[in-house]
């Protein structure tokens, strides 16, 4: 195991509820967007979590960010609880951690040019004086996700390409020099034949800086390709964590097995007849009793309805929340 | 389809039944074509079912604008074509949103089946599902392939979508075929450098773990440079590629592809590697 001083991260049993009124029965409803999450981050990991669209990953990553509100647990960073930070410790996390957003067509503001995008968060921060040393920590950014300073410098985000704008917001979440870095969906929304720049840039500058990295994809190839560990979510749960090449050889958990079962040109023998499509007569409002892949799961028994798994470690750093894995 | 918009400039000829040009049809015959003769599951077709009408009343909808049905007798249709795409009959009834997105998908693939084409074109159909639903709408288009015997226009930025449920593939670039030919040639064996560096560009889940590295460059907008479409991102580019645009001709392994180094003796090689 890690030593607890590598640990940057700590979320510990996290729930993230949204509470929502029906407009027309003025009946409260309450969404379990994350339910009772726990994992950590340790120094220069890269940690992938991946999970079916509407499985929490997002809300995680966003509450990782204290852009939503805890509804119960706690997350630490380097042992500090972060919903319970003064204002300047607050500015102080915020500068040590920074998210790159999916869609890099929406997350830069198209009147803006790239010079401002990227030296307005040291600006905040009052890190630089003087328009000399603006720009040549600016001219420094774009050179370090390999743009061009001399002709991109002072570009509008609709000059440039999708990768050169994902470039760009890269370069500002690295201008406060953070520590963790929180990818939301990195790649997805960029054209194939560039996606592999930007994930080799994200690891250059992983090992360059020391960076930890959160990386928040539906793709597993993608995972495998960044990432030191997995983490799957289902329902707003993590069902399997473990190891990159642990987990794709050995999958525990059903859902892990179905994820890689679909995947084209996979090996793995698809399980037994299993229904793709989520039961809706449970939704996050109203998650299925016990475990909540027993409605999808071929191998589901009564103790599945009756009692909720816990993430248990069934092998060395391979935890899983199933009441039967697989290859145990 | 002849959906584009009136400032588009077509040219040439699109054969249908190797006699009929779509770009002559009039516009009665251009209505007996679409969706009977050939039908179109658009791009992001999840959001395109109307939120107000079921399902199964859409379908119906379709048939009954072609063919002079009852009521009774397309519903009835509407449902089995539901059934053939895994959905259970009594769900012809609900809304698209008492359906899951891949649901959704392939209410629309139904309807897209629901006058016997001959010919389907499915653009992205799988882009906005997840894999474990990708996969059952796969299953269902080879299976509707194998049991009506319709040919579908797979359109897709996909490689292992593609590699999964395709003959034949052709692979575009700016705005061209680079390169066309059965699928085991054109994604094991690539001819083209565009095709290769796409092939190798793609992060997978299973075996070896390598370093892969991306194409240099974006992708042209409209504006084509010289000579060869690809050649301001391709590593093997020579003179030749800057001043000729290459034509499709036959590559070693029985593809067509567009690049001068099939010519160029002992530089296919190369790019095979």
């Amino acid at each position: 195991m890690q030593l607890v001083e590598d640990r940057v991260l700590d979320v510990q049993n996290v729930k993230v509820y949204f509470q929502r009124r029906e407009r027309l029965i003025g009946r409260k409803t309450v969404i379990h967007a994350v339910d009772d999450v726990t994992l950590n981050l340790s120094k220069g990991e890269t940690l992938s979590l991946v999970g079916e669209s509407g499985s929490g990953k997002s809300t995680l990553a966003r509450t990782v960010m204290k852009l939503n509100v805890l509804t119960a647990g706690a997350i630490l960073f380097h042992d500090e609880d972060i919903f319970k930070q003064n204002r300047k410790k607050s500015k102080e996390y915020r500068r040590r951690v920074q998210m790159i957003f999916q869609d890099p067509y929406e997350s830069l503001n198209p009147q803006t040019t790239v010079f401002n995008a990227v030296i307005e968060p040291r600006i905040i921060h009052g890190l630089v004086r003087g328009s000399d040393e603006k720009e040549e920590a600016a001219s420094r950014l774009l050179n370090l996700v390999g743009l061009d300073s001399s002709t991109k410098l002072y570009r509008y985000p609709h000059e440039l390409s999708g990768g050169e704008r994902q470039r760009v917001a890269i370069a500002r979440a690295l201008s406060l020099e953070p520590e963790l870095l929180v990818a939301d969906e990195p790649v997805s929304m960029l054209d194939v034949s560039i996606r592999l720049g930007v994930l080799n840039l994200l690891q250059s500058l992983k090992q360059d800086f020391k960076l930890t990295y959160l990386v928040i994809t539906h793709d597993l190839g993608v995972a495998r390709y960044v990432g030191t560990r997995i983490a799957v979510m289902y329902f707003g749960q993590i069902v399997e964590v473990a190891e990159t090449d642990e987990l794709i050889n050995h999958p525990m958990h059903h859902y892990t097995n179905l994820l890689l079962s679909s995947i084209p040109g996979s090996e793995n023998p698809q399980p037994l007849a299993v229904d793709a499509d989520v039961d809706f007569s449970y939704s996050a409002a109203d998650p299925p009793s016990g475990c909540r892949f027993r409605t999808r799961c071929p191998y589901a028994q009564e103790k599945c309805a009756s009692t909720e798994p816990k993430l248990t470690e069934l092998a060395q750093g391979h935890f899983v929340a199933c009441h039967y894995p697989l290859n145990a | 389809m002849r959906l584009l918009a009136p400032n588009a400039v077509v040219e040439g000829h699109i054969l249908f039944d190797r006699d009929k040009d779509v770009l002559q049809m009039s516009d009665e015959e251009l209505r007996n074509f679409r969706w009977k003769s050939v039908s179109l599951i658009p791009q992001g077709s999840m959001s395109s079912l109307d939120p107000v009408i079921p399902v199964g009343n859409q379908i119906t909808e379709a048939i009954r604008a072609h063919n002079k049905v009852s009521k009774n007798e397309a519903w009835k249709n509407a449902e089995k074509l539901l059934s053939s795409v895994s959905i259970h009959p009594s769900r012809a009834k609900n809304y698209p949103h008492e359906f899951s997105g891949g649901m959704k998908q392939r209410a629309v693939t139904a309807m897209a089946l629901a006058l016997n084409p001959r010919l389907v074109i499915a653009d992205e159909p799988t882009t906005a599902l997840d894999v474990v639903v990708q996969k059952q709408l796969l299953l269902v288009l080879r299976n509707l392939q194998k049991s009506f015997g319709i040919s579908f226009l797979f359109v897709s930025h996909d490689l292992s979508v593609i590699g999964e449920i395709a003959d034949r593939v052709a692979v575009m670039y700016a705005g061209k075929i680079v390169e066309i030919g059965m699928k085991d040639m054109v994604l094991k064996h690539p001819s083209h450098p565009y095709t290769q560096a796409l092939v190798n560009s793609v992060p997978k889940v299973f075996g070896s773990r390598q370093l892969l590295h991306s194409i240099p460059g974006s992708p042209p907008t409209g504006i084509w440079p010289k000579g060869c479409r690809f050649h301001p991102r391709c590593q093997f580019a020579f003179g030749l590629c800057r001043e000729r645009e290459p034509e499709l001709q036959l590559a070693a392994t029985g593809a067509l592809a567009s690049c001068h180094l099939i010519s160029k003796p002992g530089k296919e090689e190369a790019i095979q590697k």
